[in-house]
């Protein structure tokens, strides 16, 4: 009676070897991911506000928006693909995509700067003018430095 | 009296990848005392609810444990609602239900190839991990992350299931219970495996009890408990009957779990059956002002959720225990009289989680 009991076993391994294996070769066949993946942040920049709602809800700090400057920069290292930036965009310019991001050896920022200056809030005096897209683009390559970690 | 030593087990063990430290006191090969230490995964996640947005901690509750993820912004969120008096839609509340199924599922697949793992099956563990993987798939194409998912919100949750979905869980479910049955039958009727755990690590009901174990480490020992009887989320809407066998030894506690993941797939098959029409979350208004505790059941066993708000939007006090826990002091009493051998894979049957316990 006791041999038998080695028959549920011995089944599948005895099948196992002649199956095909069940994981493919990365990166020779390419991953699959679905579509809800949640991969890494893209951002449609030129339709930002620059309100910075998503700088102030992000859980771990991934996000720095400088209104002056037009510029919207993230941590791809700090970011934790919660998608919570993405839900509270008024604008709903920001957009989780499937793919993760490359691996490194240096923690980088990615900064996006926006082209075209924004439309003048008219009713509120105090607002300061948004930055010509002349002057973006310093500002832009000094953004990740000033960011402290 | 024979002569005694004290073998140091733990933090880093090879059976174990979790960090818990065991002073064995030993009389020849037999443990007569275990001293448990913890502490050495403390990151202090609780303490992190008082500087950020009730809402945000959501994503950092569910990062208390890799496994239980999803169950821990459950019971957040449902302590927020009940304090905030926010009443979740049925669908919202049956997707609940079947996320957090899923999560059972591959908890206990993760401990069924962990068990196997530790008794030097491997061609069972991989077998156990590669059904697993079907759950983590589902997971991916519902919430978008195989681990994290960050699905729940409070008031509800964010995303939704169609029909598609649906339909393709429960063919999933259909297609894993029949692959379950070898791997089932090689735990429960393989002689080697039987061998290794018949009669191993006795925990009698009143013992069980006595020391607060929880779970399926409680079921186990022959006492029907389960917090799912609740009735939160929809599990009130689904029949439910808690899993129980009575011999208390570490085969009890694994058919238990076996049984557990056929249990599961039953219940996702229900929810899908049943779920209703409607919209999947509520809108939260103004900030929450009170004290609440949950209780929910998790795949390890109960956890007990506690949130202290003082109508700001910063949560004054998070207090989260963890299955793993209450079931420490019951292990020690296992743990007494049982050789140094089995000493790992004791401590493994109740399906340990330091990270979670230390939050
Ligand atoms: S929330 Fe949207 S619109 Fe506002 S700064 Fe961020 S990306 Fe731009
Ligand atoms: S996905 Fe989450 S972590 Fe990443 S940038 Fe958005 S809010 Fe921050």
């Amino acid at each position: 009676m006791s041999s038998l009991k080695f028959i549920p076993f011995a089944g599948t391994a005895l099948r196992n070897l002649f199956r095909k294996p069940v994981t493919t070769s990365y990166p020779f066949a390419p991953a699959q991911y679905p579509e809800r993946m949640r991969g890494h942040i893209e951002i449609d920049i030129e339709s930002c506000i620059s309100c910075g709602m998503c700088a102030r809800s992000c859980p771990p700090g991934a996000l720095t928006v400088d209104r002056a400057a037009g510029t919207w920069t993230i941590q791809r290292f700090d970011c934790v693909q919660c998608g919570n930036c993405v839900n509270v965009c008024p604008k709903k310019c920001l957009k989780m995509v499937p793919g993760y991001t490359t691996p490194d050896c240096t923690k980088h920022s990615d900064t996006y700067t926006r082209t075209t200056p924004l439309p003048k809030p008219a009713p509120r005096p105090a607002a300061k003018p948004a930055a010509p897209a002349a002057q973006a683009a310093p500002a832009a390559s000094q953004a990740p430095a000033a960011k402290t970690e | 009296m024979a002569k005694r030593s004290i073998v140091p087990f733990g933090p880093q063990h090879p059976v174990l990848p979790e960090p818990v430290h065991l002073d064995l006191v030993l009389e020849d090969e037999v443990v007569v005392e275990a001293v448990p230490s913890i502490g050495f995964v403390h990151r202090g996640l609780e303490k992190l609810v008082e500087t950020k947005d009730f809402k945000e901690y959501v994503y950092i509750a569910e990062r208390v444990c890799g496994i239980c993820s999803f169950g821990h912004g459950l019971g957040y969120c449902q302590t927020l609602e009940q304090i905030m008096n926010l009443e979740v839609p049925p669908r919202a509340r049956y997707l609940r239900t079947i996320w957090m199924e899923m999560s059972r599922i591959h908890s206990h697949l993760l401990w069924l190839g962990l068990l196997a793992d530790a008794m030097g099956f491997e061609s069972l563990f991989m077998e156990s991990w590669k059904l697993r993987e079907k759950i983590l798939d589902m997971f991916d194409a519902t919430t978008g992350g195989r681990v994290i998912f960050s699905v729940n919100c409070i008031g509800g949750v964010l995303k939704d299931m169609d029909e598609t979905m649906l339909k393709n869980i429960v063919d999933t479910c259909n297609e894993m219970e029949k692959e379950l049955k070898p791997i089932a039958d090689a735990f429960l009727r393989e002689y080697t495996t039987e061998s290794r755990l018949r009669g191993l690590g006795v925990l009698p009901a009143d013992q069980a009890v006595l020391a607060g174990a929880v779970g399926p480490m409680l079921r186990a020992s022959g006492v029907a408990y389960d917090a799912r009887k609740l009735g939160y989320a929809a599990y009130g809407d689904l029949d439910l009957e808690p899993i129980t066998s009575s011999d208390g030894d570490s085969y009890a506690r694994c058919e238990v779990r076996i049984k557990e993941i056929s249990q599961s797939f039953d219940l996702i098959r229900q929810a899908a059956a049943k779920i209703p029409a409607g919209p999947i979350a509520v809108p939260v208004k103004g900030f929450p002002k009170g004290e609440y505790f949950t209780r929910i059941e998790q795949p390890r066993g109960e956890a007990i959720y506690y949130v202290k708000a003082n109508g700001t939007k910063f949560i004054e006090r998070f207090r989260l225990r963890t299955p793993t826990t209450s079931n420490i002091p019951p292990m020690l009493n296992m743990l007494k009289d049982c050789q140094l051998a089995d000493v790992p894979l004791l401590i493994l049957t109740i399906d340990p989680c330091i990270s979670c316990t230390e939050r």
